[in-house]
């Protein structure tokens, strides 16, 4: 989420082996998520984190962080107060990657070019069509849930990426519910790649060194992988 | 009016998670059918009828407004005691032909979830119903009668802690177990088909009071008023005269929560629509002496009716419609709840003759909130 120690915080995590950075653009009232980013946003919000501040906060980390991809992450209120095309824009030249908005589901605004998600509920012919718009990658949300920790890796993950490489080539990235390095690791058997956020939040309380620990954890573990 | 794609206007939409639109385009197909199969329009009117009370009269209010032919249509006098069973009873069928047996529900007031609860009952659902602490303790009657009912009201202790957080978590309700849950809405909000559906189950408050009002007085009313927090109320009674070019529209807020007065153009609970935000999109806070209108959002057809001029909105405060409260109460022998009383504390003072009310609840929820004042 983004914040004062953001940039610090952004190159810990490539550090310790990340190899891209979502960051969160709070929103008062985030449907996808569950109690940790909820609350994550609330503090932002609380401490000023509106627009024009998160994309300053990009544009810092993008200094920090070489060429890593940045991609903020953030809900269709924010777009539609300060303009679609203007926030894409901006959030571009302050150094964004791509976008992902958590309320925006494939054929909404087509027009923008952004990481589009896809559920288990997903039919087929979604996903064949977010396939086709995503921008480099297909952002698989693992559980039928909002954000945060789950105790196990979701059943549904193998399923749902049996059903996205029948249709696609683009990289399969599993998020929600992962967070240690034994779900990375289950999941990077399934899925290209993981994305970690509610756990990150929580261990990034604890300051960048932790942060950094806990990303090399899972490369670690991804690692192991022996890919198939 | 309403367009394929559930747009009014560039209001509307579906602002949701991915994980929620099959679940929507299964709504939306079994809506259809329903709508085309005269047997679920046959089992709504039995159960209007022989459940809930329809149809709920027309009454004159002389004394409350004399020198005026003002009618209020008695949604009062609906079972549980406000026009949100109307919604409540036809989406708990729908469900049921969706094959779902679990239901979620939001509530501010506590009637939406009141309603809810009793349609479950009456059908032998399972129900969930969220609600926000303030409100709990506003309405403490309403949570009993809940919990009589069989329903689980689950606190929303975060954010206002009112009806924009319980709805947010009735929704991720609905994401994590969207594959055997009915998310009941309660008002013509949400995204697509949701604020077409409500306002069609609404639609017999119109219906109905457009017919007797031309039956008591040969003609229609000149003005039609009615609350607006999320819009269902005054959804459901507009739609019966939108295509009467001659009848005034009027849809009262209250001043602290005028959506369609102060707001923006904005995101929230999945549509696009007039919103209280700041310049960052970010939702802010509404405030009202009534929990039904306490929400910072409506539905997006008022805000095109706004635009396209055919429906005025005003506003009406805390004070105003306390004093309609009472009044009406005193004069008349009804408890209003406090929604409606902030489109009564609006319709007596109109530059009209023949005006009709929406009365869309009874107010003995409300009794400890206004004594308290």
């Amino acid at each position: 989420m983004s914040g004062a120690d953001t940039p610090e915080l952004a190159a810990a995590a490539v550090a310790g082996g990340a190899d891209i950075v979502e960051l969160g653009f709070p929103f008062s009232d985030p449907l996808a998520d569950g109690p940790v980013i909820r609350r994550a946003a609330e503090d932002a919000l609380a401490h000023g984190m509106r627009t024009r501040a998160c994309l300053d906060c990009l544009a810092r980390t993008r200094e920090l962080v070489g060429n890593t991809p940045l991609v903020p992450l953030t809900y269709a209120a924010l777009l539609e107060a300060y303009g679609w095309e203007r926030f894409d824009a901006d959030a571009r030249s302050a150094g964004a990657t791509s976008l992902i908005v958590a309320d925006l589901p494939v054929g909404e605004r087509p027009e923008l070019t952004r990481i589009q998600l896809v559920a288990p509920t997903s039919t087929d012919e979604r996903l064949r069509l977010a396939a086709e718009q995503t921008d480099g990658w297909l952002y698989l949300v693992t559980v039928t849930g909002t954000t945060g920790a789950r105790s196990d890796v979701s059943p549904a993950l193998a399923g749902l990426v049996e059903r996205a490489r029948a249709v696609t080539d683009v990289p399969l990235y599993a998020g929600f519910g992962i967070s240690t390095p034994d779900h990375a690791r289950a999941a990077a058997e399934l899925a290209d790649g993981i994305v970690v956020g509610s756990r990150a939040i929580e261990v990034a309380a604890g300051g960048a060194g932790a942060l950094r620990d806990y990303v090399r954890s899972l490369r670690e573990a991804v690692d192991a992988v022996v890919p198939a | 009016m309403t367009q394929a794609a559930g747009l009014y206007g560039t209001y509307g939409g579906r602002y949701v998670p991915e994980t929620l639109i099959p679940a929507l385009d299964e709504l939306d197909a079994g809506w259809r059918a329903a709508r085309a199969d005269e047997t679920f329009q046959a089992e709504l009117d039995e159960l209007g009828r022989s459940f809930a009370g329809r149809p709920t009269p027309l009454t004159r209010a002389e004394r409350f407004a004399p020198g005026k032919r003002l009618y209020l249509k008695r949604e009062d006098l609906l079972h549980t005691g406000a026009h949100k069973l109307n919604n409540a009873l036809g989406q708990a069928v729908l469900a049921q032909r969706l094959g779902k047996q679990r239901i979620v529900a939001e509530t501010g007031a506590g009637q939406h979830g009141v309603a809810t609860a009793t349609v479950c009952a009456r059908f032998g659902l399972e129900c969930v119903v969220y609600m926000g602490e303030e409100d709990m303790r506003r309405q403490r009657p309403n949570v009993e009668r809940m919990n009589l009912l069989g329903a689980e009201v689950r606190p929303v202790d975060f954010g206002t802690r009112t009806l924009k957080e319980a709805t947010s978590e009735a929704i991720r309700d609905w994401i994590t177990n969207v594959e055997t849950t009915h998310y009941l809405i309660g008002s013509c909000v949400g995204p697509a088909p949701y604020p077409e559906i409500v306002r069609e189950l609404q639609a017999v408050i119109g219906r109905e009071a457009r017919a007797q009002f031309e039956a008591a007085e040969g003609r229609l009313p000149e003005v039609v008023v009615a609350c607006v927090g999320g819009g269902s109320n005054a959804i459901g009674m507009f739609s019966g005269f939108l295509d009467d070019a001659e009848v005034r529209l009027i849809g009262v807020e209250a001043a602290e929560a005028a959506s369609l007065g102060k707001g923006n153009a904005a995101v929230l609970h999945g549509a696009r629509s007039s919103v209280l935000t700041d310049e960052d999109g970010q939702i802010e806070d509404a405030h009202s002496i009534s929990a039904g209108l306490d929400y910072p959002g409506v539905g997006p057809e008022h805000a095109w009716l706004r635009d396209s001029g055919r429906a005025q909105y005003v506003r009406a405060s805390d004070d105003e419609a306390l004093a309609a409260f009472r009044e009406l109460t005193r004069l008349e022998g009804i408890i209003p709840a406090l929604e409606p009383a902030h489109a009564l504390a609006r319709a007596r003072e109109l530059d009209a003759e023949l005006v009709l009310v929406c009365l869309s609840g009874r107010g003995d929820k409300d009794l400890a909130e206004v004594l308290s004042h």
